[in-house]
């Protein structure tokens, strides 16, 4: 026959309220709160001052959009395809392409983006046009602070998007 | 007889005059810097700032705070009862400012050629009086809680009335053993009988009993029942707003420091220091203004710590912890001081 004397849990409970003994565990807890406060004290604030300090980005953080140009040429990466706007579930971007001519060449492929605007107000940041891109025309860079005081300045248009952007949030280190 | 007969010393009227100004302005800008204090340690308990916008450190945002209040307009709601809602909180600071008038915070001074008192008044009935006014205070409260015409205000005045009845009852009984021991109720000469042994030695169990219904006098956590933020929206200062509710504020925290200032008095020798060190007569004031600081830090870290009491935790703990171990404290000190 099976015994279950081993499967038995010893279970040590506290004092129960009341009495001298819940006098006591209640006395002994609030001198343990009292010292776990005085120890956030010493610790010391973990607050990021935020428009002073910024948590630094990690590299694959989605931000705002770049438009890329090739280094050699100068001449825009984006040929107008509309994949991106395709692939884009919150339909935020809007190309319209035209034709390069050999006097007024833009892209390096037959076609440019003549339009290209991204509604930063409707972008979800998911970065599925990035992806979608088949010549690495836009990427996601690391600036989250987009707000503005109207809609109608959220519309980022290809020059804008095209702009060196400014670098105004840190990128994580290796290793941080 | 005089109506200063009381003092044992003469004092010019000018010097009257000048300390009561002193210590009124000196005590009320306590306030700010407790409000502050408090902010800044809260975040700190929190593991955040605290308001560091405002000025350097942020130490200007009471000043913008109180500021705010002023400018607002005045309003009552319709179902108030007009003059009492105007008065509840002028009682409230009254009665929290004229506590202030017994606190020593030296003893007779020599001040340009004559001696002054570094107090208000030095009552021959002193605690007596701190329990009057006590008294007075809780009708700011409860007519504040009433007159605003509110469900919730009033029920935070009749938290208020009933847990200011219960624990005055504990507080006062705390102080007997104090009273016993020095055998006086000025406050001044209970100071004196302290020297060489603080009353918070001997009378520990008065001290502990003091402290706690300190902060239930006071409203303060945890016994914040009257104000209840999360279930009372403040309970009877909820209809309140603008400079009304400045001067409840403002009476909230000096309350807080003449409780203080009241338990560094009777349990912690006032002015005197420890280990046989005897300062100059210009430096007690600073002895008391740190020992009050002491004591507001106290109240802000138990803010920081516990929770608020449910209301028949309050109560029994109350009427079957606080008094029974007050009444045997008064007694056992009363056998002792006789047998002795």
């Amino acid at each position: 026959m099976r015994t279950y004397d081993d499967d038995v849990v010893e279970v040590v409970r506290g004092p129960q309220p009341g009495g001298a003994g819940g006098v006591y565990r209640a006395f002994g807890e609030t001198l343990r709160g009292l010292k776990t406060t005085f120890a956030r004290i010493l610790e010391g604030p973990v607050t990021v001052q935020y428009p002073e300090e910024k948590v630094p980005v990690y590299p694959r953080f989605r931000g705002r959009h770049k438009l890329h140009r090739f280094e050699d040429t100068g001449l825009e990466k984006c040929v107008g395809c509309s994949l991106c706007a395709a692939a884009c579930p919150a339909d935020c971007i809007r190309v319209v392409a035209a034709e390069n001519t050999p006097e007024h060449r833009i892209s390096a492929g037959e076609r440019y983006a003549a339009v290209y605007e991204i509604n930063m107000s409707r972008c979800i940041f998911c970065g599925y046009c990035e992806v979608a891109c088949p010549f690495d025309a836009i990427t996601m860079g690391h600036d989250y602070e987009l707000s503005d005081y109207s809609r109608r300045d959220l519309v980022f248009t290809k020059e804008m998007l095209l702009a060196e952007p400014l670098e105004r949030t840190p990128l994580r280190a290796e290793g941080e | 007889m005089t109506p200063f007969a009381a003092l044992d010393y003469y004092e010019p009227w000018w010097a009257q005059l000048a300390k009561s100004l002193v210590i009124f302005a000196v005590v009320l800008q306590m306030v700010p810097i407790v409000l502050m204090m408090e902010r800044k340690l809260l975040g700190r308990m929190q593991a955040r700032y605290g308001p560091n916008r405002v000025g350097p450190f942020g130490m200007v945002q009471p000043v913008a705070d109180i500021l705010k209040l002023l400018a607002k307009e005045r309003s009552r709601p319709e179902s108030s009862v007009g003059p009492l809602y105007a008065l509840a909180p002028a009682i409230s600071i009254l009665t929290a400012v004229a506590a202030l008038a017994i606190i020593p915070f030296g003893n007779v001074v020599d001040v340009f050629g004559t001696d002054v008192g570094l107090y208000g008044i030095d009552v021959e009935i002193g605690i007596l009086y701190l329990f009057a006014f006590g008294a007075i205070a809780f009708y700011g409260l409860v007519l504040g809680g009433w007159a605003s015409g509110s469900k919730y205000s009033f029920l935070g005045a009749m938290r208020a009335a009933a847990q200011l009845i219960s624990y005055e009852v504990a507080m006062g009984l705390s102080l007997l053993g104090v009273i016993f021991t020095a055998g006086t109720l000025s406050l001044v000469e209970i100071v004196e009988a302290q020297r060489g042994m603080w009353y918070c030695v001997p009378q520990f169990a008065g001290f502990a009993i003091f402290v706690i219904a300190g902060f239930a006098e006071t409203n303060r956590t945890p016994f914040d029942l009257p104000e209840a933020d999360a279930e009372l929206v403040q309970g009877y200062m909820t209809e309140y707003g603008a400079s009304r509710f400045a001067l409840y504020y403002f009476a909230e925290y000096m309350n807080m420091i003449v409780i203080s200032a009241i338990a560094a008095t009777l349990f912690l020798g006032g002015w005197l220091l420890p280990f046989g060190l005897d300062p100059p007569a210009w430096v007690h004031p600073f002895v008391v203004l740190a020992k009050i600081f002491g004591f507001l830090f106290l109240f802000i870290w138990v803010r920081g710590t516990l929770p608020r009491l449910r209301y028949d935790q309050l109560m029994s703990f109350g009427w079957k912890v606080l008094l029974p171990l007050a009444t045997l404290n008064a007694l056992v000190t009363a056998i002792l001081v006789v047998t002795t």
